[in-house]
């Protein structure tokens, strides 16, 4: 059935109204707020807004961490008619002009002070921006500006107001439509302003209820919610799917506590990009390698039996009883008090999504008994396209469509997808939106991929990215730059990968080595190097190198698809990609373009077959001098193997 | 934004202090009005600690008077200072390092804490509540100096910039009217600094609490203070707004030396 979100708020504050609805940590405490005083709260916050002048269908930006009176003012908004747009919390200043001139936007919700202070400085350029309400009062008693006042100055209005008009709410809410729009997302482009994602009631909703059917979510599953509200991922998972469950959503007590605080709370149901997997499993590493010897000696043992049983017995398939004693005895040993010093005991459900995750990271959360996997999706299709069920998680795969999603393939190899949860436009931008979103219903995801033998969904490349091997044994085999570095990637001791072969006749890449795992292992060898430049050139490093490639080129031969994509030769870099000079993007993707025609002299050796190749090239300094740093690099082969037939 | 500042809260007339044949202040004068942060600057040496000091009753000066809200005193008692509502902290930080954070903020509850020793122990009579009523309001602090992450931390493992956020709220903790620091910032890196500023001027708006500090970093001084006295060689050279002492030649010599 279709409803909106303050309706979800009215159900669950009716049905079990003391039951809490969020939790929050402050002064060393974790302060539970229930469903009824929830309610209560986002009625005078509403009432408060009204009469100060709110509007349906006006926006309301709301900036700042997760915080329950943060969400309840998106309720208020929402139970108004109005757009709430929650901005992040670590934009700069001139960052939020955009959004809020381009959504006219009138009414600001702000954490604090520092919110409040990066508000005020772009007011000149927003002047329709008129009121603001900040939620801490820290720092802000001698603030004298026209339009700021407290959110408890405006609960308390919303409140007298309420004594006058107590059925104002409810009237409120019921006259709001599943259809009507509910929020706004604004996605960073990387190209020209941000466009506004506009989402009604029933499309995030629907995803919400179809993510929490899937992993059978209830109102006893607990949530904590640490990452940017701003983010739909967290939107949906401390937002839409806490109204559409009822579950607890908890508030961390700072940014700085997070660990903490997910011990305390032990949630069920957690959500997190690869590179939280990944910080938390470093941290465990770093403390082990401290520990004493027997202690060292048992985790190191049963993580070789977690690795070999855990991924079988994850899948729900049978194992050997030897196996499973082990497995129990590990569980008893390291398993349990590891899930629990990650603050992992309670996880029921665990997903990972934003970018591709390493197979070992991911095997290794599975094998100790944490049911981490895989979706997709993306701001537009709110969140829910592809999930992958419980006992069919796999790292090379993003999963099965969840209800309601049609998944079709165009010519490009553009996956294409319609569901109920596809958002409704981008705001004022029409040429946008006939971009992407077809008049048949089909929303051009610019992703590459294709759906596996099992039905999985498998993500290649950005459609733009795809190329074709031109010419050789190989001739117009698909190349998908980005999935053949990210699979050299995942080795720990490569840090960045630039791929070629897109018009080609075949594929050569260029290696970043990882300067502290190499010089890690160069030190355990006891190979003596001068310095980075020196480092990358050694034998020994091709070597290791050239058995990464050769390793990922012995993966690739099984894959029908990209079984072209295996990489003939490569060379190591003699200095680490920077976004100083222009060859990452500030969030690190490498700008394949911009090497190549920096580096052509070596991409040239690469596809002539040299054997080494000298190269000069400018660098600049972090103090903003210049240098240069020139090497004779070295340039190697790499076995490629027989594309390997599936049989049919 | 604007605050209020209020009547003269200390007076210090007179001072003179000296060790033996050392003159450590020579006939200090100058006054604190509440609500304000006042700093006493000067080089190495020119008797800033020991001004504190003798405020603190730390030292005992041979000469002049403090008076402190009306009540004049030819020398503090440094027991009777903290009951009268004045806190520290110190240069070189006096924290227990074995301690966690919670517990060295504690301390500066002690006053504050009416229940014996062996009523604590055994947890009998309103020792329970008021420990639970004096660990709200360390909460309080914890969570207005932003370092509840390291409650439970020994303090010893902390970095030096954290442990002087952790000397503050002890301070902090005997609700002090007159909140002396002595070079709060020293040794910090610069967003240390900034944090620490915040806090000083927090401090000041949110509580009201006025504050002397001894500091070295210009930058700072200049931008937090109300006004500034200004100590060399045990004299005061220099009293007055920012401005005015930056333009003061006296200090100007005193800082950068003169051709003579």
């Amino acid at each position: 059935m279709q409803t909106t979100f303050p309706q979800l708020l009215l159900n669950h504050a009716a049905q079990r109204p003391a039951e809490p609805a969020m939790r929050e940590k402050e002064y060393g405490i974790w302060q539970a707020l229930s469903w009824a005083d929830l309610a209560t709260l986002v009625s005078h916050l509403s009432c408060g807004l009204h009469q100060a002048g709110l509007q349906k269908g006006q926006h309301m930006i709301v900036v700042g961490a997760n915080r329950p009176r943060l969400y309840a003012t998106m309720l208020a908004v929402q139970a108004l008619g109005a757009v709430p747009i929650p901005l992040y919390q670590d934009a700069a200043a001139l960052e939020c002009v955009f959004p809020i001139n381009d959504a006219e936007v009138c009414f600001a919700f702000a954490e604090d002070q520092e919110q409040v202070d990066k508000l005020l400085e772009i007011r000149d350029k927003c002047p329709q921006l008129t009121n603001i309400y900040f939620d801490d009062p820290r720092g802000l008693r001698n603030y004298d500006e026209p339009g700021l006042a407290s959110v408890d100055e405006l609960v308390a209005a919303g409140q007298a107001f309420a004594t006058l008009h107590p059925d104002f709410f409810k009237t409120e809410v019921n006259k709001v439509q599943p259809g009507d729009v509910g929020a706004m997302f604004f996605t960073s482009g990387t190209t020209g302003n941000p466009k506004g994602v506009v989402h009604t009631h029933n499309s995030l909703l629907n995803r919400a209820k179809a993510g929490a059917d899937f992993d059978k979510l209830t109102a006893r599953d607990e949530v904590l919610a640490y990452l940017p509200p701003a983010w739909i991922g967290q939107n949906i998972f401390s937002y839409a799917q806490w109204l559409a469950c009822g579950y607890v959503v908890n508030c961390p007590e700072s940014a700085a506590t997070v660990t903490i605080d997910l011990k305390e709370v032990g949630p069920t149901y957690y959500f997190a990009p690869p590179r939280v997997f990944e910080g938390l499993l470093t941290s465990v590493m770093i403390r082990m390698e401290d520990a004493g010897a027997l202690m060292r000696g048992m985790f190191h043992y049963f993580m070789g039996v977690a690795k070999r049983v855990g991924p079988t017995k994850m899948e729900g398939k049978p194992i050997s009883l030897t196996d499973g004693v082990l497995y129990a005895l590990g569980n008893v040993l390291v398993y349990g008090p590891l899930r629990n010093s990650l603050g992992m005991s309670r996880v029921r459900v665990a997903y990972t999504a934003g970018e591709a995750i390493g197979p070992d990271l991911f095997t290794f959360y599975r094998s100790i008994g944490i049911n981490l996997k895989q979706l997709y999706g993306s701001t537009e299709t709110a969140v829910f396209v592809c999930l992958q069920p419980d006992n069919e998680a796999r790292a090379d795969t993003v999963g099965v469509p969840c209800a309601g999603v049609e998944i079709k393939l165009a010519d490009n190899g553009e996956i294409l997808v319609k569901s109920p949860g596809l958002f409704k436009e981008y705001y004022k931008n029409p040429a946008a939106t006939a971009e992407v979103l077809t008049a048949d219903g089909w929303y051009h995801t610019s992703d590459a991929g294709f759906l596996d033998a099992h039905g999985h969904l498998k993500i290649i490349d950005r459609v733009k990215d795809v190329g074709r091997i031109k010419g050789g044994v190989n001739d117009g085999a698909m190349f998908a730059p980005k999935y053949v570095e990210n699979k050299l990637k995942f080795f720990s001791h490569i840090k960045e990968v630039v791929a070629y072969g897109d018009g080609r006749e075949k594929v050569c890449v260029m290696v970043n080595i990882d300067f502290d795992a190499v010089g890690n292992w160069a030190e355990r060898r006891n190979l003596s190097y001068a310095g980075y430049t020196d480092l990358a050139q050694k034998p020994e490093v091709y070597q290791l190198i050239k058995d990464c490639v050769e390793q990922v080129n012995a993966d690739l031969s099984v894959d029908t698809l990209l079984a072209g994509s295996q990489v003939s030769r490569f060379l190591v870099l003699h200095k680490e990609l920077d976004a100083d000079d222009g060859e990452l993007t500030r969030t690190n993707k490498v700008r394949r373009g911009f090497i190549a025609d920096k580096y052509k002299v070596l991409v040239d050796a690469l596809y002539e077959g040299r054997t080494t190749q000298f190269i000069e090239t400018q660098v600049k300094f972090e103090d903003g001098r210049t240098g240069s740093v020139s090497a004779t690099l070295k340039l190697d082969d790499a076995k490629t193997f027989a594309p390997v037939k599936a049989a049919a | 934004m604007s605050k209020k500042i209020g009547d003269v809260i200390l007076d210090v007339k007179n001072i003179s202090l000296s060790f033996g044949g050392v003159k450590a202040l020579t006939d200090i004068s100058f006054n604190v009005r509440e609500h304000e942060v006042r700093a006493i600057i000067g080089p190495n040496g020119a008797g800033k600690s020991s001004m504190l000091n003798c405020i603190n009753g730390v030292y005992k000066p041979q000469q002049g008077s403090i008076t402190f809200r009306g009540k004049t005193f030819g020398h503090m008692d440094s027991h009777q200072v903290a009951v009268m509502g004045i806190g520290r902290t110190f240069q070189n930080l006096a924290l227990f390092k074995g301690m966690s954070v919670i517990d060295n903020i504690m301390t500066g509850r002690n006053l504050k804490i009416k229940s014996n020793l062996l009523m604590q122990a055994l947890r009998i009579g309103p020792a329970q509540r008021e420990e639970e009523f004096h660990r709200e309001k360390v909460e309080h602090i914890i969570d207005f100096l932003e370092i509840q992450a390291f409650r439970k931390t020994p303090v010893g493992q902390l970095p030096y910039g954290l442990q002087k956020r952790v000397d503050l709220g002890r301070a902090l903790a005997m609700e002090p009217q007159v909140l002396l620091l002595d070079e709060p910032m020293a040794g910090m890196n610069v967003e240390e600094k900034q944090d620490m500023c915040r806090f000083v001027l927090d401090v000041n708006q949110e509580f009201g609490t006025t504050v002397v500090l001894i500091e070295h970093d210009m930058g700072v001084v200049m931008d937090i203070s109300d006004r500034v006295v200004v100590l060399d060689y045990g004299k005061k050279i220099g009293d007055g707004t920012p401005d005015e002492v930056r333009n003061n030649e006296e200090v100007i010599s005193a800082y950068l030396g003169t051709s003579h």
